[in-house]
């Protein structure tokens, strides 16, 4: 498969293409930052699926080890839950 | 690393990489932006990414209004796509008083061009079909604000900067200033010194520090602010909405996501960006009474970011006495996206020609020694 065929983050279209961009184009290095500007890993799995498979091809195309990178920050909530539900919450429950 | 540099911008935000270009463009060479983390993320990288000119004190109204016509020029000038939109603010009240205030607003920001009304609540919902307007009793209203995306802003004019040989500086922090007879002559990083003789302090929610490694002590103080997204939907509204009363403003981005945030007038200050609970239950019970359609759609995700906050909500801007090469554009409280553009060309004339305009004159710290501030009251 090429690389504009491997689907790296499913809700934002991105493929494996598009993180090789990010990294030598335009000179990104973490997953917080291709978060940020290509808002891979800001769908539905939040990065806990795609965020490692970005680590890992920033780790591989600039040769830095995968322990030394920082993790990406996870941010509540861990799943997603509607807005009535967190609204109905009362102290005390 | 460059050991010298004849600008060293402290900080890539907005407010830094929007200097950085606008240097640039009027032919200074060898300026430097340095970032302890990388661009936009501090404030820059967590707000909402709102414009608007609807403001109560003059001065935000002209910066405002000047830096939405920089704003949509941007993508053009810098050949990036910004995802700026102008859908609108709708400004809701909720009190007589919150009348009376907006029935001021709109009058001084009339008179100043602005082309903002105060409508009745029946017709808000031709704006947003979807709002509750129970408790309502009015809204201004002014089209042509809006919002672009802060981290495509920021990477646009970074990217244009680069290209045009400003030095970008990552992962390194400014720790330190060396000054002698109150003209400073180097700055110190963790990576190393470099010799200059201008600085400007960017930093954000970090610039009282930034300052104060030379002594000083400006009355600059962060606070938390929070905020959400949901999952992407289809349209539903296209103005950001924002309640005083409430303290709660919302947007739905372009990609379908809505953003909510709120701040609390009663946390004190701190440099905490981590998001809470508390803040989550608060807001969705808020927006879901101000747009019920919410209740079904999912979040995904909350943080948070600092606003730096000056006692009249106004930024302090220019050179801070006795240093005239030590230059500030910071304590934006909660509105430094929208100035930046226009700011950065600001300090720029000061920068390059040494010109001193009546924008800056009106932000210098100097009018904290006087007592009768014109207070910005519309600061959500
Ligand atoms: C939740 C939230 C919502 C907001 N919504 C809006 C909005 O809708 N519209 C609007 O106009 N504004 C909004 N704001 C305010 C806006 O984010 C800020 O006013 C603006 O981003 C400030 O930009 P800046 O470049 O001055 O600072 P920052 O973006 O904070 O940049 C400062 C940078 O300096 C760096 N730094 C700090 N200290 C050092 C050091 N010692 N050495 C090196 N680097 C250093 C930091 O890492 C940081 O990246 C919001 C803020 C928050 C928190
Ligand atoms: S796959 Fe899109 S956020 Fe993880």
């Amino acid at each position: 498969m090429k690389d504009d065929q491997i689907i790296i983050c499913r809700c934002e279209d991105g493929t494996l293409a598009d993180v090789k961009d990010a990294i030598h184009r335009l000179g990104l290095r973490s997953v917080e930052e291709i978060k940020r500007v290509k808002r891979f890993g800001m769908g539905h799995c939040q990065g806990k699926t795609c965020g490692k498979l970005i680590s890992q091809i920033i780790s591989r195309e600039l040769n830095i080890s995968y322990e030394d990178m920082a993790p990406a920050t996870t941010r509540q909530p861990a799943k997603a839950v509607s807005v009535k539900e967190f609204a109905s919450y009362q102290e005390g429950n | 690393m460059n050991k010298k540099a004849s600008v060293v911008i402290i900080g890539g935000g907005i407010n830094g990489c929007a200097l950085a270009y606008e240097l640039a463009k009027k032919g200074v060479k060898d300026v430097m932006v340095i970032e302890k983390n990388f661009l936009a993320s501090g404030s820059t990288g967590r707000c909402g990414g709102g414009f608007r000119q609807q403001w109560s004190t003059p001065m935000n109204i002209k910066f405002a209004m000047e830096s939405v016509d920089i704003f949509s020029r941007l993508d053009e000038e810098l050949q990036y796509k910004t995802e700026y939109y102008q859908g609108g603010y709708l400004i809701l009240a909720y009190t007589p008083e919150e009348i009376r205030q907006f029935e001021k607003n709109v009058r001084l920001q009339r008179e100043m061009g602005l082309d903002v009304r105060l409508i009745e609540p029946k017709e808000c919902l031709k704006i947003v079909p979807d709002l509750n307007i129970d408790g309502v009793l009015g809204a201004t209203y002014c089209k042509s604000d809006g919002h672009a995306n802060p981290f495509y802003v920021t990477q646009a004019y970074a990217k244009k900067a680069k290209e045009m040989g400003v030095q970008f500086l990552l992962d390194t922090e400014v720790i330190a200033i060396d000054s002698h007879n109150d003209r400073i002559t180097a700055v110190q990083t963790d990576k190393g010194k470099i010799m200059t003789d201008t600085v400007v302090n960017a930093a954000g929610g970090h610039a009282h520090l930034v300052s104060s490694m030379l002594g000083l002590d400006i009355p600059v103080k962060p606070y938390r602010h929070e905020i959400l997204v949901t999952e992407p939907v289809n349209r539903i509204f296209d103005p950001m909405i924002i309640s005083f009363h409430y303290h709660i403003y919302m947007r739905q981005e372009l990609n379908g996501g809505i953003l909510m945030g709120q701040g609390d007038p009663n946390e004190p200050s701190s440099f905490n960006v981590e998001g809470s609970f508390d803040f989550i239950n608060q807001v969705c019970k808020k927006g879901m009474k101000i747009m019920p359609v919410l209740e079904n759609i999912s979040v995904v995700r909350q943080w948070a970011g600092l606003y730096a906050v000056t006692p009249d909500a106004q930024p302090i801007l220019g050179p801070v006495p006795p240093f005239d090469n030590f230059i500030h554009i910071v304590g934006f409280s909660g509105h430094g996206f929208m100035l930046a553009p226009r700011v950065a060309q600001h300090i720029t004339d000061y920068i390059v020609d040494n010109k001193l305009s009546d924008e800056i004159k009106n932000c210098s710290i100097d009018r904290f020694k006087n007592m009768d501030l014109d207070v910005d009251v519309n600061v959500v």
